[in-house]
């Protein structure tokens, strides 16, 4: 194939890469856009494949068959409920990818450059395999805190900042040495600590980073592992991986930044990792909690007109997305208005719940989202909350000194009655007590979200 | 232990101290339970009911004081007409009573009760608290009695209370004043609004405006300036001059208005007369007043105790067993506080209680311990009604703290500066080649920024899945590499193909399974 055709095909694979991601602005263009996607990679795969620049076959065969004999097992085996641990190893391979791509392109001296050419295509390297090792081993960690391999808790090392801004710094002065170094055709060993740092910085960045946080993170991830392929694009002069890098990393930079805007939090001050200390000590919750029964609760519903369930990552733990869809089938079966309320950060990754329910097949013209719904609770008869608590507490709008002090929630206590499902009387993730449960018009249903939920659908159905 | 549920004696007395409801309960706590034959008639409901749950039937009286070891009743113990005697000589001696007792206004009672060397738990007593909420049976009692004061209103009143147009004229909406929003007052409020009828209200303690308004009916302001809220939640006596401000807008509305309920009350202190015999001569023919406050000597001058008068042509109602005529909603709920009551008191379940004076609740309530009078008990250390906040200085301090040096205007320049600085020094130093790249990455930043916006958030998984496969396209780099000449240059180029293309795979086929289920 010619260079020219070669460079048509990767036009049309980056207009098609461009629909693939417009489509996705509503759900009935969804499914054709993540065709677009496919088309485009397969043209761009072939394009490339049948290039000048190709010509031993084996490895690459051999190599696509195995990866995508691997990634579709992958794709049919996982649950729904495991998608954020999925999406954190899928960006952890793109970057040790980059990384991989950037040793190889290293040690290729086949290229002739010279003067600043040379040295701009040096630090594309350098910069190429920063970034991927970053996205590599900060995406290892987010997927372990995610499947709970380890601690979801927040690892604050002391003086943690300095202990960036020093990994940092080296890796600036490791960049210079190395910039140095090829000029006379070396230059590995900064490269090999360079790598390590990076790892390192990974590893910390995001083994400070609390679960609520999670969201941002592994969005923030997602950005990253678009930056790691457009620095490729630049280190290979390839226009396609530029374009769809950029297109990518601006994506998890929005998606970051929505994550950030939903819990009031400051991108820098998420990634700095903890939660933000200033401000007094957040008021104590006091108050008895009124329980429920699961049958009392069946008889809320059935007298209730208008209902909203919020889910949580509560709902996630305990699988409990199909007897939700039960019951909101049946309710809706008696004419009753039933929608989902989803915060923007709930669960552990943007849009978690929505998969969730549109794995349990509830229908996605009732899921709404907070800034649709939060002007109608006084239309609402009955919310249930199920495994959620920060996305419901009302101190974040009335307690300044509240840790989630100004972060928008979903106010559901001003409907008439609010029930929550929680296992126990603990905090949530943020560790912050909800005067939400100890309202007066507040009942809490106590036990595992599931078992709960199928209590009430036989109270339901009897 | 065995609780006795005697019958009610007091003329006119419906209620009872016990539901087989509640009795179910009682008895899953480990009690047995005993009820004098008869004793939940008037309330609706039949000896067989009681037997239904558990409950044994005692015959007489007599017998069932005998055997049990904790007595629940509703009105405090007073002279038995039939057997002759009275209901505390029917207790033994170091028995137990719960009831209502009015421990201010019966020191006699008391005093006899010590010396029989009880325990009496007075349901009067409950500390306003919220923990005590749901053994709070003077709130349940208010709440009926409320409703029920503008039922017997109704019933006198000669008119429709909610406003229609008819085909044969129209016919003006009802106006009541509800004096005293406690719990009777808010229920007054709430069934005169249901009916259909205008509702303002009137309260000395400025934090139950909100309370009022929340219900739909208006709140009366008095333009004076005086912080009427007394310990645990209830009113107090107030200065001379808010009393003749309080009278003279009484006066305005007694002109206005066609139905009075009033409730208001002072604890431990004779009712406060706020409504004068001027102010019942001015009100309209056929209007009515219902007096909350009968039983403490009523707010209305003219009120006559358990009385229904006629005087200048208003209907003043002086019930005081106004729970009791609503018999078995109010047997109801006083057996459910009774109920948790004796929770608190058997924590442990095992069917015998525990007088634990440590606790509040129970010490608040118990007011003759084992013959000793522990009433009055210590003021609780918590008002119903929340402190007030002082969140407003709080929230400043917080503010100031974050205030920099750098003032605001020059601080949102300054990414922009720095974005600027950066792009000329890459300008004056970077090739050509590497310009038309870096082009092409800035417009497709920009791209990704209005192409990603578009996004609804409930794809926002999709969203992430698809980026990934398409960031897979990152396998163009190694394929290109794994023609090299160099082995290791091969190997490397391989794992990245590899790699990339679970990702390419993982990516599309996880988003399609994904979209597939998001269904209308």
């Amino acid at each position: 194939m010619s260079h020219s055709l070669v460079t048509m095909s990767y036009i049309v694979a980056t207009i098609l890469f461009i629909f693939s991601l417009s489509g996705l602005s509503n759900q009935e263009t969804a499914r054709r856009g993540n065709y677009y996607g496919m088309l485009g990679m397969a043209i761009a795969i072939i394009a490339t494949a049948l290039s000048a620049s190709v010509t031993s076959y084996t490895i690459l065969i051999v190599a696509l068959l195995i990866g995508g004999a691997i990634g579709a097992r992958a794709a049919l085996k996982v649950e729904m409920t495991q998608m954020p641990e999925l999406v954190a190893i899928m960006h952890s391979l793109v970057g040790m990818a980059a990384v991989l791509v950037g040793y190889a392109n290293f040690m290729d001296t086949s290229t002739n450059l010279i003067g600043v050419e040379k040295t701009i295509h040096e630090v594309e390297i350098y910069v190429g395999i920063l970034i991927g090792a970053v996205t590599f081993s900060g995406s290892v960690i987010a997927f372990c805190k995610l499947s709970e391999r380890i601690s979801g808790k927040p690892m604050l090392l002391p003086g943690r900042h300095w202990l960036n801004l020093s990994l940092l710094i080296a890796a600036v002065i490791l960049g210079y040495v190395f910039l140095q170094q090829t000029e006379t055709g070396g230059g590995s060993l900064p490269l090999w600590i360079m790598t390590a740092i990076a790892l390192l910085f990974g590893i910390h960045m995001v083994m400070a980073i609390g679960g609520a946080d999670m969201p941002v993170v592994v969005s923030m991830l997602n950005s990253y592992s678009g930056w790691a392929a457009a620095a490729t694009g630049f280190m290979l002069s390839n226009d396609l991986l530029i374009v769809t890098g950029a297109l990518v990393g601006s994506s998890g930079a929005i998606l970051s930044y929505i994550m950030c805007r939903a819990m009031n939090r400051n991108f820098i001050s998420v990634i700095a990792g903890g939660f933000g200390t200033s401000g007094g000590e957040a008021a104590v919750v006091e108050g008895e909690v009124t329980p429920i029964s699961a049958e009392e609760t069946a008889l809320l519903l059935l007298d209730a007109k208008s209902i909203m369930i919020i889910p949580g990552y509560g709902m996630a733990v305990a699988q409990a997305q199909h007897t939700v869809n039960e019951i909101t089938k049946l309710l809706r079966d008696k004419g009753k208005k039933v929608g989902f309320g989803i915060h923007p950060v709930a669960g552990r990754m943007p849009g978690h719940m929505n998969v969730l329910l549109a794995e349990a097949k509830v229908p996605y013209d009732i899921v709404y989202e907070m800034d649709e719904i939060n002007e109608d609770w006084d239309h609402v008869d009955v919310s249930i909350v199920i495994g959620a608590n920060d996305i419901v507490n009302p101190s974040a709008l009335d307690d300044p000194n509240s840790p989630i002090a100004g972060m928008p929630v979903l106010e559901c206590w001003k409907g008439e009655t609010t029930v929550v499902l929680k296992r126990s009387m603990a905090s949530g993730y943020a560790g912050v007590g909800n005067p939400l449960f100890v309202l007066e018009n507040t009942r809490m249903l106590f036990g595992d979200a599931n078992a709960t939920m199928q209590a009430v659908l036989k109270a339901l159905k009897g | 232990m065995k609780i006795g549920i005697p019958k009610e004696i007091h003329p006119g007395e419906k209620r009872v101290a016990t539901t087989p409801e509640a009795a179910e309960q009682i008895i899953k706590l480990g009690f047995s339970v005993l009820v004098e034959s008869g004793a939940g008639l008037n309330a609706n409901i039949s000896d067989e009911a009681y037997k239904e749950v558990g409950v044994e039937i005692v015959d007489n009286a007599k017998t069932l004081w005998n055997k049990a070891d904790i007595v629940m009743k509703v009105r405090a113990p007073e002279q038995h007409s039939e057997l002759a005697l009275n209901e505390i000589d029917l207790l033994p001696e170091g028995g137990c009573l719960i009831s209502f007792i009015w421990p201010a206004q019966n020191e006699q009672l008391m005093q006899k009760l010590a010396a029989k060397k009880a325990t009496v738990l007075a349901m009067d007593s409950v500390p306003r608290m919220s923990r005590a909420q749901k053994l709070d049976a003077l709130s349940s009692m208010a709440n009926i009695a409320g409703y029920r004061a503008v039922i017997e209103a109704a019933q006198h009143f000669g008119r429709f209370f909610t406003g229609q147009i008819t085909a044969a004229g129209k016919i003006p909406p009802a106006k009541v004043l509800v004096i005293g929003a406690g719990v009777a007052g808010l229920a007054a409020i709430g069934t005169a609004k249901g009916m259909g009828a205008i509702v303002r209200a009137f309260d000395t303690r400025p934090e139950v405006k909100e309370q009022i308004e929340s219900m739909d009916a208006e709140f009366l302001m008095l333009d004076f300036k005086e912080e009427g809220t007394g310990t645990g939640g209830y009113a107090k006596t107030m200065s001379k001059e808010f009393i003749e401000a309080e009278m003279a807008l009484f006066a305005r509305q007694a002109m206005e208005v066609d139905i009075i309920i009033t409730t208001a009350l002072i604890p431990g202190k004779p009712a406060p007369k706020l409504i004068t015999e001027g102010m019942v001569k001015s009100m309209k023919p056929g209007s009515i007043i219902v007096d909350l406050a009968a039983e403490q000597g009523g707010n209305c001058a003219l009120t006559e105790k358990d009385q229904v008068v006629v005087k200048h042509d208003v209907t003043i109602i002086g019930y005081t067993n106004l729970p009791s005529r609503l018999a078995n909603q109010s047997s109801q709920l006083y057996a459910t506080n009774l109920r948790h009551l004796l929770t608190e008191l058997c924590p442990d379940k095992n069917g015998t209680i525990n007088v634990n004076m440590d606790d509040e609740v129970i010490r608040g309530t118990t007011v003759i311990k084992e013959g000793k009078i522990t009433w009055p008990p210590p003021p609780p250390k918590l008002s119903a009604a929340p402190a007030p906040q002082t969140e407003a200085p709080a929230y400043a301090s917080v503010q100031e703290q974050k205030k920099s040096v750098i003032p605001d205007s020059v601080k949102q320049f300054i990414p922009l500066v720095l974005g600027g600085l950066a792009l000329f020094g890459i300008g004056s130093v970077a090739p050509e080649s590497f310009m038309t790249h870096f082009t092409v990455f800035v417009l497709a930043c920009f791209i990704g920024y209005q192409v990603i916006w578009n996004v609804t958030a409930s794809l926002h998984t999709p969203l992430m899945s698809v980026t990934n496969a398409i960031s897979g396209i990152i396998v163009i780099g190694a394929l290109v590499q794994v023609s090299a000449l160099d082995r290791n240059i091969q190997i490397l180029a391989g794992l990245a193909i590899l790699i990339a293309s679970i990702n390419i795979v993982g990516g599309f086929l996880v988003t399609r399974r994904m979209l597939e289920m998001f269904r209308k």
